[in-house]
């Protein structure tokens, strides 16, 4: 199979795996004070103190979660449910109209509960313009949480910016950097974000593991799971150690691959785009082409229906994903392609292909002659070109 | 999204991947009798039928679309069905349902019925077409249930009905089960209007008798 949907999920990295083999007999309890659990733990504060090295922090202010997700709820249901915040008569929260399902399906529950929320439009590009931010600011705004870089086409915000307008104003500033971690170098001592969410399931990693950083600084949040004092009371229960260990393996690879993976990638990318440009008219990219990551292009085929497009695809043993509306189950097109572009047909038309670290040449050919006949097939069916 | 509802039939398969009567000339070389379109590129379906008349008997039939892959499968059945034992007469072109073009297909995912089989519409305005052209208009039905409610995801006054019958009896309801509505929702008025008068037609009694 020929694996573009490295945004939806990576496979695991040979060294991950091999890590999770070797530790399946380290069963345990590292709340134990026994040799057993003393072992686990050396190792989870061993891997803690490595993720904390890659995002220059310290290991107290990283926090393992179930995953992203996990990580994003508790810092917005902190926002309304925590006392810290509660004490705090504020309740407005300033996010953008193309954030993770969930960050917005988060925050429409707290509106319920009398919190309001500014969602801040973004340009044809998909980009936040910080003067934006600055501008929703208003004496009651509570937090910021604006992610780094968006799933489905990639465009990197300007967070440095925001982060920077966030501290000026004395506001707690969340950024979900789950598609950015392991593709954009991130220091947390430059960045002054107070809350930062990722997840080892898109960096080679297993799924069920992720982190939630919280700077030392930063209020106090309330757990989402409440129980023992595991994570330092932030995040009750036995720790994930199999998915700890993973995380941490994943973390140290990101760290040794990062530029190797760029240079490969980028260059695997664009041969992409360039073959499919060079061989199919009415197409056009999705995103910012200056400021995007270097594994995703969101390709719009105008004209032709995604859902289509994936699966004659995958009939070709090709895994990519769509933003059209047939695809999504609820039958509305992608909110983010459709807040980039007015024309409809533009978001049901649209394909993403995420590369990855085990993306070849082959494969990348292979694409372009597979998407270059699908589409020529479908566009010789269609009643609108 | 989720893979659970991609479990397709093999023969929405075979339809999707070798879709049968396919126009692939120019549409004035084809000579059609007789032109249908429903949908719409913002609904994210589009079908085009063309049909050839004889002797009140649709002999030949071709169609594009802009659609997804249930869209394809179920205008490939529904081409197949049409012309197969020499073609059907008009008369039975017309009675064709969405649920016989999924009987045929081995069955649909949930989700994908009300917004994909669009073939029978686009059909029926075909053969409407062609009662037009040939000074037939008094052949089209009066009462046309079929005509499409929500343009974007081409539920009929006849779905409608189907689902009232189902035990729909409020709009909130048949909203939840179609998503009629949903995509430019300008057809909610004349919907909500339909569902009550489908429940007060098939549940007067129930009301009534304080049961409803």
């Amino acid at each position: 199979m020929i694996y573009l949907d490295n945004s939806a999920t990576t496979p695991l990295h040979p060294k991950v795996k091999e890590t999770i083999i070797n530790a399946l007999d380290m069963f345990g309890n590292p709340s134990s004070i026994h040799k057993s659990g003393r072992q686990v733990r050396a190792l989870i504060e061993q891997n803690r103190q490595d993720i904390a090295d890659f995002f220059n922090c310290s290991p107290e202010e990283i926090i393992f979660t179930g995953g992203a997700s996990e990580a994003n709820n508790t810092v917005l249901k902190s926002a309304t449910t925590c006392c810290a915040f509660c004490n705090d008569s504020r309740d407005h929260i300033i996010t953008s109209n193309i954030e993770h399902p969930s960050v917005l399906n988060t925050l429409k529950c707290l509106e319920q509960q009398h919190v309001s929320v500014t969602h801040l439009k973004v340009d044809k590009y998909g980009l936040i313009n910080p003067a934006d931010v600055e501008a929703a600011i208003r004496p009651d705004t509570m937090m910021i949480s604006i992610m780094y870089v968006n799933n489905e086409i990639g465009t990197i915000q300007p967070i440095q910016e925001i982060a920077d307008i966030a501290k000026k104003h004395n506001i707690p500033m969340h950024t979900d950097a789950v598609q950015a971690v392991g593709k954009i170098p991130i220091d947390l001592q430059t960045l002054p974000v107070d809350f930062l969410s990722m997840s080892g399931h898109k960096i080679y990693a297993p799924k069920g593991i992720g982190v939630l950083f919280k700077r030392k600084t930063a209020k106090n949040i309330c757990p989402l799971i409440t129980g023992g004092h595991q994570e330092k009371s932030m995040r009750a229960g036995t720790e994930n150690t199999l998915g700890i260990l993973a995380l941490g393996e994943a973390i140290r690879q990101c760290k040794l691959e990062m530029d190797e993976n760029k240079a490969r990638i980028s260059a695997l990318r664009d041969r992409l785009e360039t073959g499919i440009m060079n061989n199919l008219d009415h197409v056009s990219i999705n995103g910012d082409p200056a400021h995007r990551t270097y594994n995703i292009t969101n390709i719009s085929f105008v004209n032709i229906e995604g859902e289509s497009i994936l699966l004659r695809l995958d009939m070709h043993d090709i895994a990519v994903s769509t933003g059209s509306a047939c695809s999504t189950g609820s039958l509305e097109p992608s909110y983010v392609i459709t807040a980039l572009s007015a024309d409809p047909v533009i978001a049901h038309s649209s394909i993403r292909f995420s590369l990855g670290r085990e993306t070849t040449e082959a494969d990348i050919d292979k694409t372009i002659e597979a998407v270059t006949e699908t589409i020529t097939f479908l566009r010789k069916m269609s009643p609108i070109i | 999204m989720d893979g659970a509802n991609w479990n397709y039939s093999d023969k929405v398969k075979e339809h999707f991947f070798h879709p049968k009567n396919i126009l692939e000339i120019d549409e004035k070389d084809y000579q059609p009798d007789g032109i249908g379109f429903v949908g719409s590129p913002a609904c994210g379906d589009m079908m085009k039928i063309f049909i050839k008349v004889k002797d009140d008997r649709i002999v030949d039939l071709k169609w594009q679309t802009f659609g997804c892959a249930s869209a394809i499968g179920s205008t490939s059945m529904l081409s197949v069905i049409v012309t197969r034992d020499g073609g059907l007469m008009l008369d039975d072109a017309w009675k064709i349902t969405p649920e016989m073009i999924i009987n045929e297909l081995g069955g649909l995912p949930p989700n994908k019925i009300h917004c994909s089989v669009l073939g029978d519409k686009a059909l029926r305005e075909a053969i409407k077409d062609y009662y037009k052209k040939t000074g037939q208009e008094d052949r089209i039905p009066h009462d046309d249930k079929s005509r499409i409610i929500c343009e974007c995801l081409n539920i009929t006054e006849n779905d409608i009905r189907m689902e009232v019958l189902e035990g729909v009896k409020d709009f909130h309801t048949l909203q939840e089960r179609t998503k009629i509505g949903t995509t430019c929702g300008k057809c909610i008025d004349t919907a909500k209007t339909l569902v009550e008068f489908y429940v007060g037609k098939y549940y007067a009694d129930d009301i009534y008798k304080g049961n409803s």
